[in-house]
């Protein structure tokens, strides 16, 4: 491993302007400690995050919830606010990892999980993400695990994780804290796609810090789930997966949310599918439907053709499951 | 390389060796530790080569095998992926300190009555998360709540039969020791 100076922040502010480009903040490090052994990441100073006080989860007045940056997928997942009003957030993340990088992955780290494209992570390959111009490797190459909505001509690496596609369902926003003060960003605008730059990953800026991600207020009544499907039943990364919530009025869907992961090169929120589910009988046709325009965009490469079949199938089965669920509640609620 | 970037009293010389030592503080395996260690050092190298705890293996070195799994402030973490540095006034376990007084812990008997290991390299990683769920009231009692949370820890031999049933085996002394915990936790409030 490259030699690194390492420091620990002793607050948020300290912490925001003791950066610079070539500095790493560092929680749970799972992402990144594995990526410096792999010589891909080579941050020259790591500053250590996890004493700073951003670990407490809190219901604000407006309904929202505020999740400190620190706190680790495990206790988020089990957090009883989390089980209670966002169940399909604690789904994704259970379904995420394995206990042991759960037990160590922060919130905000996940969001700045990096892509498991075999070729970024291997540094005699040509990347652009990784090595900007240096091609990719991928596109030619053995391509089953990569993007097929998202992708540009320059990378079609996928965005791996599940915390994120629940969230991206959610709807939420970040906090961020740099050396020019607070600033709030929405999360469907946080990661990038990858056009001509993919190496520009996310809307953070030198020296900036997420302090927190605050979730939008739950829909109500509602049902969610998240469906992952994957070459094994268990620590595997999503060949596709979807995050649905439905609420119902009477028969017919009210609001609708629907994200995928595993087939797009960020958390991909399918707004149009949403729009055509509002109104409509909550039952397998409309569902369909709403997959064919999720899907409508899809660009598979050689070898993930498959993946376009198989979200499709991820938003029929998740959002029958969030109407059941959502049929539940409105049952007891009556 | 920007120098500005090195505002802690660590500064690191680039490319010519791991940086000047920092200290680090931690109780490991119930003893109050203080150690020298490079800022890159990783806490399993640290475990293995600088403390000769040999227990805690190193199989992938990139947290997809759990060979390397000990408990951070009671946790399952992965050592490959934690520097040593970050563990400052935490408490560590490795499997050498998992047997109290001198007796085995639950899970290490019960893998060795259920025969819960082939060549015995992730043996010892398979013990300490096993050793974590069973302390983890969030984590399911049935086996496929113990499987999916056993999923980090990689037999290449495929002993996961006997482990599994080593798991559900040592959940009974564990509850029943728990239990006499909490009595005489109880007397002694008392």
């Amino acid at each position: 491993m490259r030699p690194f100076a390492f420091s620990r922040a002793d607050s948020v502010d300290h912490a925001a302007h003791q950066t610079a480009p070539t500095a790493a903040f560092v929680a749970g490090g799972t992402t990144l400690l594995d990526l410096v052994k792999l010589d891909v990441m080579r941050p020259t100073a790591l500053v250590d995050i996890n004493t700073l006080p951003l670990k407490r989860v809190e219901r604000l007045d407006d309904g929202r919830l505020k999740i400190g940056a620190l706190v680790t997928n495990t206790d988020l997942a089990h957090h009883e606010e989390v089980k209670a009003h966002y169940p399909v957030l604690s789904q994704a993340l259970l379904a995420g990892a394995s206990t042991q990088l759960r037990n160590m992955a922060t919130t905000a780290g996940n969001v700045m999980q990096r892509t498991r494209c075999p070729y970024y992570r291997d540094p005699a390959a040509a990347c652009n993400r990784r090595a900007p111009g240096s091609g990719c490797d991928a596109r030619d190459g053995i391509n089953r695990m990569h993007a097929v909505l998202g992708g540009s001509t320059d990378c079609v690496a996928v965005h791996p994780s599940d915390m994120c596609v629940a969230m991206a369902a959610i709807g939420a926003t970040l906090t961020l804290k740099g050396p020019d003060g607070e600033r709030e960003v929405a999360f469907g605008e946080f990661h990038r796609l990858p056009g001509d730059t993919p190496h520009i990953e996310h809307d953070l800026r030198d020296g900036e810090l997420i302090t927190a991600i605050t979730l939008d207020a739950p829909l109500v009544p509602a049902g969610s789930h998240y469906l992952k499907l994957r070459d094994r039943a268990s620590y595997e990364f999503a060949l596709a997966s979807c995050a649905a919530q439905l609420s119902l009025d009477g028969e017919l869907i009210g609001e609708a949310r629907v994200a995928l992961g595993g087939v797009a090169t960020k958390p991909w929120r399918c707004a149009e599918a949403e729009a055509a589910l509002v109104g409509q009988p909550a039952e397998i046709a409309s569902f369909e439907r709403a997959a064919e325009i999720a899907l409508a965009d899809a660009r598979p490469l050689a070898h993930n053709g498959f993946k376009v079949t198989l979200a499709k199938q991820a938003i029929v089965r998740a959002l029958r499951e969030a109407a059941r669920c959502a049929g539940e509640t409105q049952e007891a609620s009556a | 390389m920007d120098d500005s970037v090195h505002s802690s009293p660590n500064k690191s010389p680039l490319g010519t060796g791991d940086g000047e030592p920092l200290t680090v503080n931690f109780t490991l395996n119930g003893k109050a530790t203080s150690l020298q260690v490079a800022p890159n050092a990783v806490l399993l190298d640290v475990l293995r080569e600088q403390l000769q705890l040999g227990g805690t293996k190193k199989g992938c070195d990139h947290g997809q095998c759990g060979a390397c799994t000990v408990h951070v402030d009671g946790q399952a973490m992965n050592s490959c992926l934690r520097l040593a540095a970050m563990c400052e006034g935490q408490h560590v376990t490795t499997v050498e300190g998992l047997s109290r007084d001198g007796e085995l812990h639950p899970v290490q008997q019960s893998f060795l009555e259920c025969d819960a290991f082939q060549c015995g390299y992730c043996t010892p990683g398979q013990m300490m998360s096993a050793s974590a769920l069973l302390a983890d009231e969030r984590i399911g009692t049935d086996d496929a709540s113990v499987k999916e949370a056993m999923s980090g820890n990689i037999c290449r031999c495929g002993a996961y039969k006997n482990i599994l049933e080593a798991i559900q085996q040592a959940r009974l002394a564990y509850d029943a020791t728990a239990e006499r915990g909490s009595v005489q936790r109880k007397e002694g409030a008392a």
